[in-house]
């Protein structure tokens, strides 16, 4: 539903949800909506999930300060609300969170990006700087990697000249006291000899022709030998990966697997073409790359917000808004010298006294820093409150990363927390208006 | 038991001083070891405003330094032009500052031999379209920017070529004292642990803010006091001269362009140990509002680093005249310890970037004087060759030199900054012509990596590959290297963070630990002594 950039929409006209913010949460918070058959019109930068690593935290580590590392997802939700019950984990039931993830996994799934996970297991996962990532669900083709890791087979990864990011030499090195059986091997891409750099994304729109795959499969034949699996910086396609996977795997003799690295990776680059071009036939109203400049509330309760884009000014009215902005770097929260503020509505921002106490003096600090818990902070709803723990509207719901009283980069629940947030406020959206009668005020 | 190596002169300290010492001495036919225990400029002499001064700055309070500033900046103009900048300066006074000092500035300037002329503020803010509205007087001075990194490393350079050897990471850690001299000095290499010894005719400590701990080791009290002195770096260059503030020297009242940024400052701030200090959030702070007052857009610039130094300032006699570190002298001393009865024992200390070969000059007259060696100084007229292998630090040299070279074979692993893989190269080259492994914090400071707007997120993690494809790297060490690449890169940028800043270093937070878990790693890092 390609939208020309001339339409003016009608601001009588109402829709049920506005979702501002077009990442992971924004996304989520879009397919939960349009699932529930909610009128639903989406805003946000045109690279949302660009920046996302492709694999799907849950829950992992906690407490963060003494890296205490969960197997099971479950049970370190359990201590976190035990322990810390404003993290927004705590308003929601395990098996909410538990349906959000699948709602969206099966969603992924249903479009050709299949997803893998055990439902009560973290899994360990190497990364392309040697380290060992926990995290929850992983892209299929990243599961063999788990695998080869567990077992410590004999291994192959396969790198590119030009490739700059990922070095398997960096991962057998740094892995090679607990993996032994790890070796790496270089090759030129084919296509690209005598290039200097070579980038990811156009690695895997080459891969999705299989005269590449081919080309690409005989460079690599000799060195395979007696090893049990092939690993890849995750550049296997965009679109056709199982298929690329398993024609791979067909001509090298040998299961193969992805191993994620910097973004903005193919991962992410996946996700956004699947939002980009499975949503909106969905019935999703997206307005791509467009900002939301500012928001007025009429009597009714109803929000008109003013869109912002590069030729025009557009107006949207919607019964309720849910607010997916992200944290700093999606803009959802910005900052000066002297405080964190929420630009677009101008809701109170929890946060640390001032800016001596932002920040730890260590970087890699594992109790984390004191500003990535500031956020807005809400009631059972998802709708903002004040700092005296009034709601503000009772129809903005917050979703995502810039809720507070959580850490999503220590305590790896970053796409769980977009997930279960984001499907917690529709279902609140619609307890609220759309199965009571008439609008709960206030 | 360690292995014992002799030289004719150890120089302990590699900062702009001790890396001047050992050129001048190896010019004058003397061997010497230099030992540094972190690494070149690891102090205050890479941690300034990289100001190299007319004099103006001094010729209120500090008339001998005001005149020596003078005549050493003409001789650092003319032998080491490839350091320098000549940016010319202004001294500018705002609404509020004392018209008596205004008045009197072109007097203390005649007085101490330093030029100065004055323009109107009209045509002070053309020469300077970012200077305030508010500037009420205005005088054109000497002033240039000098490179402080680069300076020590082609002084270190010219002395190894010709006798002297460089020992980083190597810390003193005792004297071995026997009929008054230093019979033996012993040292521990600060990762290895391994120990050794030097036996040299004459120690010199050129430790700049640690020469009291140095002293000490030889149970000799020096007073020195600590002063730190903070600076912000800008993201683009804001003005083509440094601008001073036109009043007696106080806080954040200098602003000085180099390459393509500016940097502003300083505070000045009493401390009591040199060790494991970094900006703050106050500080800088400070600076913002102090700066912006002479020029009002550095309120609104973006930041993209601060760091501090600890000044020596050297107490002599007088240290009961107050406790004000800015009312110290900035002059510097040479202290023979053969009045505390150790005879082949001097201490340097105290001074300035500026003064740092005059400095040299007269601690090796006194070194040589006691070892019997006539020869003259020749630093201050022959001049300073340049090398390749340090070229990488001038901000804007390397993507010229990159795009002259038309290498199709260099890859770019720093976008931000320009920086080459033939860059790394030849720092690594350098590295194990000293027979060491280069680590990200090595190639950090010979080249602008992790210096630019991404923080180091991604240069680092590009040049921290290629280090193993070089196999610098071997093992699981590089995990420990990229935490400490990111710890130095973070004391930097901790206290600037807000606004876009803010949002690089949760784009970095969110690559390093919320992707690849490296703050589970961060044991790894070293402790630091």
């Amino acid at each position: 539903m390609a939208l020309p950039k001339s339409h003016n929409y009608d601001p009588k006209h109402v829709f049920d949800i506005m979702v501002i913010g077009s990442g992971i949460a924004g996304m989520a918070a879009s397919l939960f909506s349009i699932n529930r058959k909610l009128s639903t019109v989406q805003a946000g930068s045109a690279g949302g999930t660009l920046f996302t690593s492709g694999v799907l935290d849950l829950m992992a580590i906690h407490p963060i300060e003494e890296k205490k590392v969960w197997s099971n997802p479950w049970e370190a939700i359990a201590a976190l609300r035990d322990q810390a019950p404003l993290h927004p984990y705590a308003r929601i039931s395990d098996e909410d969170i538990h349906r959000a993830f699948e709602e969206m996994v099966s969603f992924l799934n249903s479009v050709g990006m299949n997803y893998r996970f055990e439902k009560s297991r973290n899994v360990r996962l190497i990364t392309s700087m040697g380290t060992i990532k926990h995290t929850y669900c992983v892209p299929e083709s990243m599961w063999h990697c788990i695998k080869a890791h567990e077992e410590k087979a004999p291994c192959l990864i396969i790198d590119f000249n030009g490739l700059r990011e990922f070095s398997g030499r960096q991962i057998s090195s740094t892995l090679q006291n607990e993996w032994p059986l790890l070796r790496s091997l270089r090759v030129s891409f084919p296509g690209t000899e005598g290039l200097n750099e070579v980038h990811p994304v156009h690695l895997a729109q080459a891969l999705e022709l299989s005269p590449v795959r081919e080309s690409l499969a005989a460079r690599i034949l000799p060195e395979i030998r007696n090893v049990r699996y092939a690993g890849f910086p995750a550049v296997l396609g965009i679109k056709k990966t199982p298929a690329i996977c398993a024609h791979l795997e067909k001509l090298l003799g040998v299961p193969v697997f992805e191993i994620p690295m910097m973004p903005a990776s193919v991962p992410g680059f996946r996700l956004k073409e699947v939002f980009d071009s499975s949503l909106p036939p969905k019935g999703l109203l997206r307005l791509i790359d467009k900002r939301v400049e500012s928001v007025t509330r009429l009597d009714n309760g109803n929000f008109i917000l003013n869109i912002g884009g590069p030729h025009q000014d557009q107006f949207i009215q919607a019964r309720g808004v849910i607010l997916a902005t992200g944290r700093f770097l999606g803009k959802g929260l910005m900052s000066d010298r002297k405080e964190i503020f929420e630009p677009l509505f101008r809701i109170p921002v929890w946060q640390p006294a001032n800016r001596v106490s932002w920040h730890r003096e260590r970087f890699l600090d594992p109790s984390g820093h004191p500003i990535n818990s500031a956020g807005i902070e809400v009631d059972d709803s998802f709708r903002a409150v004040d700092g005296t723990g009034k709601v503000i509207y009772d129809n903005l719901f917050i979703a995502g990363s810039i809720l507070a009283h959580q850490d999503w980069i220590r305590m790896k629940c970053g796409s769980g927390l977009a997930f279960a947030t984001a499907y917690a406020a529709v279902n609140a959206f619609i307890n609220n208006f759309v199965n009571s009668s008439g609008r709960v005020t206030a | 038991m360690g292995i014992t190596l002799q030289t004719q002169v150890l120089i302990i300290g590699g900062g702009a001083t001790g890396t001047a010492l050992a050129r001048d001495l190896s010019l004058r036919g003397v061997q010497s070891i230099l030992a540094e225990k972190d690494d070149l400029n690891a102090g205050a002499s890479g941690s300034n405003h990289g100001l190299l001064h007319s004099g103006g700055r001094y010729v209120s309070n500090d008339q001998d330094s005001a005149r020596e500033c003078k005549l050493e900046g003409d001789i650092i103009k003319k032998l080491m032009p490839q350091c320098v900048e000549n940016t010319g300066g202004l001294f500018v006074a705002v609404q509020g500052d004392d018209e008596r000092y205004i008045t009197d500035f072109p007097s203390y300037c005649a007085a101490c031999g330093v030029p100065c002329t004055r323009i109107t503020p009209g045509e002070a803010r053309q020469l300077e379209p970012n200077l305030s509205h508010a500037v009420i007087a205005a005088y054109k001075v000497d002033d240039a920017s000098i490179d402080p990194f680069k300076l020590s490393l082609l002084n270190m350079s010219q002395a190894v070529s010709i006798s002297s050897r460089l020992m980083r990471r190597t810390k003193v850690i005792g004297f071995d004292i026997q009929n008054k001299k230093i019979a033996r000095v012993a040292l521990r290499n600060v990762d290895t642990g391994k120990e050794l010894y030097i036996q040299a005719d004459q120690v010199v400590n050129c430790s700049g803010a640690w020469s009291k701990q140095v002293c000490e080791l030889a149970g000799i009290e020096i007073k020195i006091l600590y002063s730190k002195g903070t600076l912000l770096v800008t993201n683009d260059r804001i003005n083509h001269r440094i601008i001073n503030r036109l009043r007696r020297p106080s806080d954040a009242d200098i602003l000085v362009p180099g390459g393509t940024v500016s940097i502003i400052g300083t505070t000045s701030i009493q401390i009591e140990n040199p060790d494991d200090i970094h900006p703050t959030v106050e500080e800088t702070d400070m600076i913002v509002r102090e700066g912006a007052a002479m020029v009002p857009v550095l309120e609104r610039t973006r930041y993209v680093r601060a760091y501090c130094g600890v000044r020596p300032l050297f107490l002599g006699g007088m240290e009961e005249r107050g406790k004000d570190a800015r009312a110290a002298s900035r002059g510097f001393a040479i202290l023979d310890h053969a009045r505390e009865g150790v005879e082949n024992f001097t201490t340097v200390t105290g001074g300035k970037l500026t003064t740092f070969r005059l400095m040299a000059e007269k601690t090796a007259d006194m070194v040589c004087g006691k070892m019997g060696v006539a020869r003259l100084c020749r630093t201050r007229t022959e001049p300073l060759p340049s090398t390749e292998e340090c070229q990488w630090t001038e901000p804007g040299l390397s993507p010229k030199k990159w795009m002259r070279s038309h290498n199709t074979d260099d890859i770019m692993i720093c976008e931000c900054e320009m920086v080459t893989k033939t860059a790394i190269d030849e720092t690594i080259v350098s590295l194990r012509n000293i027979n060491e492994k280069t680590s990200l914090t090595d190639i950090c400071m010979r080249t602008r990596i992790g210096r630019g707007a991404c923080q180091g997120a991604f240069c680092g993690t590009r040049a921290l590959a290629y280090l193993f494809e070089r196999g610098e790297h071997t093992a699981r060490e590089g995990l420990a290297d990229i935490g400490n690449f990111f710890q130095e890169r973070w004391k930097g940028i901790r206290s600037i963070l807000w606004g876009d800043q803010l949002i690089q270093a949760e784009l970095t937070e969110s690559i390093h630990c919320g992707l690849f878990d490296e703050e589970l790693y961060s044991s790894l890092e070293k402790i630091t002594d």
